[in-house]
């Protein structure tokens, strides 16, 4: 029953990391309806910006702090200089220059920083604790509690404020929103923005765990977009539900099911993908897409 | 005084020329019409208007040329565009729907008034009011639309094709509203419409577009049964 919990609880933290990057990708896809496959690899220049920064000597929490911003910037900068040039186009031709991008970063990293693992310092001791007579790593009780403080805080700004409803707005009708005299532009660059702040703290969350490597989240962004494909495009929190599941179930299957074992659970999220692709396309959460034609 | 003057503006779809040259004024508190059959280009010249299609030509408002503004920036100096199609936010709720045309004001209590005038006018949109615009019908996002519009303290309304698809009852309702707004609230509006009977009751004046030109302009009680008009809707 022990290790059942401690794997639940570590299926849940990893699930977060995951969660947060498919939030990123929701975002950027409901405020502009393509899929930046780029969200991984620019959370993974934030996390080299904020090792920098501690190497630098600057405390760890301040180099976190410095990297979302960085990224918020980043991701604004993005839209604005690269995306923006393909916004009225194909989508197809958007998405693939958002793998190019991809791609680019990769190298920038692997150019400045090597490709060698870094050590990333963690932001929660390494220590267990006790709970209910089972020990749990604090680390994972620690990197879920922030996503979901983070998600809490995106919905109360999406809900809230008049920011998030000119967001949303933006999202769902562009053209009636500039005709509101919302800037749809600049709107545009504060989603990206957020998505990239997102991504950025599941970087600095993982970091410590994976060891910093210009690939870093190339796993966990191939697993982000099987949660945002299990959850349904169109449900935040359809997507975060999933990205649980999916953390958990690879964990517990690694344990529980011989045949698969640590070099099978790869494997777990996409079996879940094709039945639900098969089954329920729209996504567990979704909502069916009417195209007029 | 002049609030919108067009001068021989040219708008086109990549290649394709739609407008060849419409001339058209609408003065301050005034409310003009433009009527023509399918595919005259009265949609496009709204749409020059609110810089949403690439165009040639002057378009003053207020005395300022506006060409090559972008379109929030068109609507920030007081042009609510009420598009062909409504344009409603089907995600958001229709209180939200009219927060979000208020978004460039500052005056909360304002907003407030205006939420609650927009009710009075169209009392459908009270019992929808927490309701997503996507749930209403035709009518009452076409009601939401307009209502929008208002939020938004314009100078000068374009409504395109507000009767479109609705049934003529309800068609009517709309427009006795508008017609209500206009005289209460002195916003001037320049009034796309394929059925003139409605926009004849609504405007001063009006021009008549045939393939994207001005072929005939006059004030609503000459055009009224003119043979010109029957000409542009039936084709005859």
């Amino acid at each position: 029953m022990g290790t059942f919990i401690q794997l639940v609880v570590d299926g849940l933290s990893t699930g977060s990391v995951y969660a947060a990057i498919a939030l990123a990708i929701v975002l950027v896809h409901q405020a502009t309806g393509l899929i930046n496959f780029a969200q991984g690899g620019m959370a993974v220049l934030a996390a080299y910006f904020a090792w920098w920064l501690t190497n630098q000597g600057l405390p760890l929490i301040v180099a976190i702090l410095l990297s979302i911003v960085f990224s918020f910037a980043l991701g604004a900068v993005v839209e604005r200089w690269l995306m923006r040039r393909f916004e009225r186009g194909d989508p197809d031709t958007a998405v693939v220059a958002t793998i190019g991008l991809l791609t680019l970063i990769t190298g920038i990293a692997g150019w400045l920083w090597t490709y060698n693992n870094q050590q990333f310092p963690s932001l929660f001791p390494l220590d267990t604790v006790s709970f209910l007579g089972v020990s749990v790593s604090i680390r994972s009780i620690g990197t879920t509690a922030v996503i979901v403080v983070a998600m809490i805080l995106l919905q109360a700004l999406f809900v809230g404020t008049k920011l998030g409803l000119a967001l949303r707005a933006v999202a769902i009708n562009p053209q009636s929103a500039a005709f509101s005299g919302l800037p749809v532009g600049r709107l545009l660059m504060v989603g990206w923005g957020l998505a990239a702040v997102l991504g950025a703290v599941a970087g600095a969350l993982v970091a410590p765990q994976l060891t910093l490597t210009p690939g870093m989240l190339d796993n966990a962004l191939v697993y982000a977009l099987a949660a945002v494909i299990l959850g349904g495009l169109t449900s935040p929190v359809g997507v975060v539900v999933a990205a649980w599941i999916i953390g958990v179930l690879e964990n517990l299957a690694a344990v529980y099911v011989p045949f698969i074992g640590y070099d099978l659970k790869v494997a777990v999220p996409f079996i879940l993908l094709f039945v639900v692709l098969i089954v329920r396309p729209q996504g567990l959460f979704g909502r069916k897409t009417v195209v007029r034609v | 005084m002049t609030l919108l003057e067009l001068e021989d503006v040219t708008a086109s779809y990549g290649p394709v020329q739609v407008l060849e040259g419409v001339s058209l004024s609408v003065p301050e508190g005034g409310a003009f019409g433009i009527l023509g059959a399918n595919g005259a280009g009265k949609t496009t010249t709204l749409r020059a208007i609110s810089a949403t299609v690439r165009t040639g030509g002057r378009i003053v408002f207020d005395g300022k040329d506006i060409r090559g503004l972008r379109p929030d920036q068109v609507a920030a100096l007081g042009i609510a565009h009420v598009p062909e199609g409504r344009g409603t936010f089907g995600d958001l709720t229709v209180r939200d729907n009219l927060r979000v045309g208020a978004y460039l004001r500052k005056d909360r209590k304002g907003v407030d008034q205006d939420i609650d005038y927009c009710l009075d006018l169209f009392p459908n949109l009270q019992e929808r009011i927490t309701s997503n615009a996507s749930a209403l019908s035709g009518g009452e996002q076409q009601m939401l639309a307009v209502g929008r519009a208002i939020m938004s303290k314009p100078r000068l309304m374009l409504l395109d094709e507000a009767s479109l698809g609705l049934a003529p009852s309800t068609a009517k309702n709309v427009y006795d509203a508008i017609r209500r707004l206009r005289t209460e609230s002195g916003i001037a509006m320049l009034v796309v419409e394929q059925n003139a009977n409605l926009a004849l009751n609504l405007v001063d004046g009006a021009t008549v577009l045939e393939t994207g030109r001005s072929v005939l302009t006059g004030t609503s009680a000459e055009l009224k049964g003119m043979d010109e008009i029957r000409r542009a809707y039936l084709g005859g």
